[in-house]
């Protein structure tokens, strides 16, 4: 037992800053840590030059383009590149999607696609809930009929992020009506150019365009797009799954956020003092602080146990999972009121790369403050997917206490 | 990083373990907390034969060399076990300050006794108007020939009644409040001057507020110099704050088993009361304490060894701010789901839950753990 990082993973956290240091363009830097809206352009170039450097897949195998790197140097590379304000990756291609490829796809579906993702080639995004399919997501309506060498998909999925942007989506589809709505789901692979896919946005309560409604109207997707057998895909869905909620830990960018918690709590005045000397609003900080110091712990124990059993993730990522999409609100709840009444205005403009305040009053302007409103209104949404804090719960009930 | 422990521990652990199961039942613990001594003078002996009693000591004192990770072990089934003897305060807090603080004379007239089960000792380092603040002693220390006259009163002594000695925090000089001036002596409970008002704790151990009226001692009692006790009272804390932690981590995980049973065996209209999801949510939310509590009494025991002061305090007053709320949580909802089975003295429900109250009260409450650490904040 010992929590101390070795001489060996303190290099390489070295290497890791020296790299991030060194190639992450200033103009996304910038961007990124301001708070700025979401440039897909960014993420793309970002991957590009990780990919470059042979780190466009941490968390993959080197059998397939990934760095091989253990869960401890992955954690040390999530850190580091939060704490820089690097952009994430695409986690629905590289962390999502691609587990499932590599444990279940054939040959030929992981040579195509998997370097594509790598490289950036191909932007995915995901075709899981439905209108009438979120918690019990089993009774989805999409359907998908075989018909020689295609299949004729129809239906609506909802709630799909950044889907405006995507060339691909895999889908969750219904290719048989027949026993347990769960035996009857496949998992498929569909070009977003497809003839009869409409994309058609949906707005958030902060005003943002982030998800969308995707519409498949006898879309045709050739047959050696489905992922391993038909009807199976409940099983891959619920891998994908549990790599999703890993991620959902989040732990680097807690770390960042609390970090610029107590900037924003040191540059907020109260009383004409700094708000983080008033000892009730630091309590608050120090609460959220103690649970990020127990999850940070609780993730490295999780993957250390998955990784020295050599076993696959389990349901303790509900645990992760719960209490990280939490955390993540908490900190983004102490920001807007650390502003108080500053948290008021609305300046949408403010979020543009480009957007200069206005000169009269641009000493009162703080440049963090625009976008914590919003963010905290967008966060409420992290207890909500990727299986809402309720679904999570019932996982470990039933899963991991047998009840 | 390593996350995994060595064959020894793992060793430790299970002999500890096995002792528990065959020797001190929650029937035989609950005897012996009923007698006038309030352990088990046998199981004292049987852990200085383990090597439980010298586990922290030198190899050259006959001790095993082990750290702050062992001991964690060991507090942990001593919190599924409810064991109540000294441990913590013989050979975790004072055997520890001994071992850092003392002089070669002391330590090898101490330790070797302690480890063997001859000696135990109790920390006297609160008084009744500093609350938890360590360095609000008013008891004086006062030169008299080559020694020292100390005149006061410490509260709440834990596992004072059995000690044979007390090391005690005392003012050389300063006021109250003040962290210099302040000195750790060594007082034999059979000194002149030495009075107890010894009394049972709600947890069912022993503890008692200690008098000292112009108690002489020579210099040799001094542990440390003069006036700079204080870092080896906070030393010593802390690292019995780890411990309690893993305690009460050790306690969660016991009650979270006995909870867990109750819903799959107790039958209310027809079915398992597990099987309402008012109850597997609560579960759900008690079993994610204990993981988060294990993870923060882990980083207390990876830093109570520490000589870097900040980090240590950090991570013992982190852990025990969020264990004393996770352990609040976990205590009172298995005493609420256990029905009215929860609230009787039978089961062994209501004891973890009593003990896990005493241990956030113990050392410095959630409040006073939560400011310190919120203090520290950068």
């Amino acid at each position: 037992m010992d929590l101390k990082y070795t001489a060996a993973e303190d290099a390489f956290r070295a290497e890791v800053r020296a790299f991030l240091e060194t190639r992450l363009p200033a103009d996304i830097r910038t961007r990124m840590s301001l708070g700025k809206r979401f440039v897909k352009d960014d993420m793309i170039r970002w991957q590009k030059i990780l990919h470059a450097q042979g780190w466009g897949a941490v968390m993959w195998p080197q059998r397939f383009g990934g760095t091989g790197w253990n869960v401890i140097q992955q954690h040390i590379f999530e850190e580091e590149r939060a704490d820089i304000g690097a952009p994430p990756q695409n986690a629905f291609s590289l962390k999502m999607l691609a587990p499932v490829l590599m444990t279940f796809a054939n040959a030929a579906q992981q040579d195509y696609f998997l370097p594509r993702i790598l490289a950036a080639e191909d932007w995915w995004c995901q075709g899981y809930s439905e209108p009438g399919s979120g918690s019990d997501l089993a009774s989805l309506r999409t359907s998908a009929h075989a018909q020689g060498d295609h299949y004729l998909v129809n239906g609506q999925k909802t709630w799909n992020t950044l889907g405006q942007y995507a060339d691909w989506i895999f889908c969750l589809v219904r290719t048989s009506a027949e026993g347990r709505p769960q035996q009857g789901i496949s998992f498929l692979l569909i070009d977003m150019k497809s003839p009869g896919i409409t994309v058609k946005p949906i707005t958030m309560l902060d005003g943002e365009h982030e998800i969308n409604e995707i519409w498949f109207d006898n879309v045709k997707v050739p047959a050696h797009n489905l992922v391993g057998e038909e009807n199976k895909g409940w099983t891959y869905a619920k891998f994908l799954l549990t790599h999703e909620r890993t991620n959902n830990a989040g732990i680097g960018y807690c770390k960042r956020a609390l970090k610029k918690l107590k900037e924003i709590a040191g540059r907020q005045l109260a009383n004409g003092r700094p708000l983080i000397e008033d000892a009730r609003f630091r309590d608050r900080i120090a609460q959220v602080e103690l649970e990020l110091m127990a999850l940070e712990i609780t993730n490295l124990r999780v993957l250390s146990a998955t990784a020295s059993e050599s076993r696959a993730l389990g349901p303790e990522v509900s645990v992760l999972k719960i209490k990280g999409s939490e955390i993540q609100q908490t900190l983004a709840e102490l920001q807007m009121h650390a502003l108080g009444p500053d948290a008021l205005p609305y300046l949408r403009d403010a979020l543009d790369a480009d957007w200069i305040a206005d000169p009269l009053f641009a000493q009162h302007y703080r440049e963090y403050a625009p976008p914590l409103s919003g963010q905290y209104f967008n966060l409420r949404k992290t207890t909500i997917y990727a299986g809402s804090t309720e679904i999570q719960k019932n996982i470990i009930s039933q899963l991991i206490l047998g009840l | 990083m390593d996350f995994t422990y060595s064959n020894e521990q793992l060793a430790l652990q299970e002999t500890l373990q096995r002792f528990i199961g065959r020797d001190y039942g929650f029937d035989r613990r609950r005897e012996h907390s009923r007698t006038a001594l309030g352990f088990s003078a046998d199981a004292w002996a049987r852990y200085a034969e383990l090597g439980l009693l010298a586990l922290p000591f030198p190899e050259e004192l006959g001790g095993l060399g082990g750290n702050a990770v062992d001991i964690m072990l060991v507090m942990e089934l001593m919190g599924r076990g409810l064991l109540l003897e000294p441990f913590l305060s013989t050979i975790v807090m004072c055997g520890g300050l001994l071992r850092d603080a003392g002089s070669e004379p002391l330590r090898g007239k101490m330790l070797q006794r302690m480890g063997a089960g001859e000696l135990k000792a109790a920390l006297a380092c609160y008084e009744a108007a500093g609350r938890y603040d360590l360095s609000h002693v008013a008891c004086a220390a006062v030169r008299s020939g080559a020694g020292w006259r100390l005149s006061g009163e410490k509260t709440v002594v834990l596992d004072a009644p059995s000690a044979d000695y007390f090391l005690v925090s005392a003012r050389s000089s300063g006021h109250a409040g003040e962290p210099h001036g302040i000195s750790v002596f060594l007082v034999a409970r059979e000194a002149a001057g030495v009075s107890l008002f010894a009394y049972p704790t709600q947890s069912g151990g022993r503890a008692a507020d200690v008098r000292l009226d112009g108690v002489a001692v020579d210099e040799a009692a001094l542990i440390g110099a003069a006036g700079d006790g204080l870092a080896l009272v906070e030393r010593a804390v802390d690292r019995g704050i780890a411990a309690l932690c893993a305690e009460a981590v050790g306690i969660m995980t016991a009650l979270n088993e006995a909870t867990l049973n109750h819903l799959k065996t107790r039958k209310q209209f027809g079915v398992p009361i597990g099987k309402f999801q008012a109850l597997q949510h609560r579960m759900a939310d008690m079993f994610i304490a204990a993981e988060q509590a294990r993870s923060m009494a882990v980083n207390a025991a990876v830093y109570a060894d520490s000589l870097d002061a900040a980090a240590r305090r950090r991570a013992a007053s982190g852990a025990k701010a969020y264990i004393g709320q996770a352990a609040r949580l976990v205590g009172q909802q298995a005493v609420q789901m256990h029905g009215a089975m929860g609230v009787v003295d039978e089961l062994i429900v209501s004891h973890y839950f009593k003990r896990l109250t005493m241990i956030d009260l113990s050392l410095g409450d959630v409040d006073f753990h939560l400011a310190r650490f919120s203090d520290m904040l950068s």
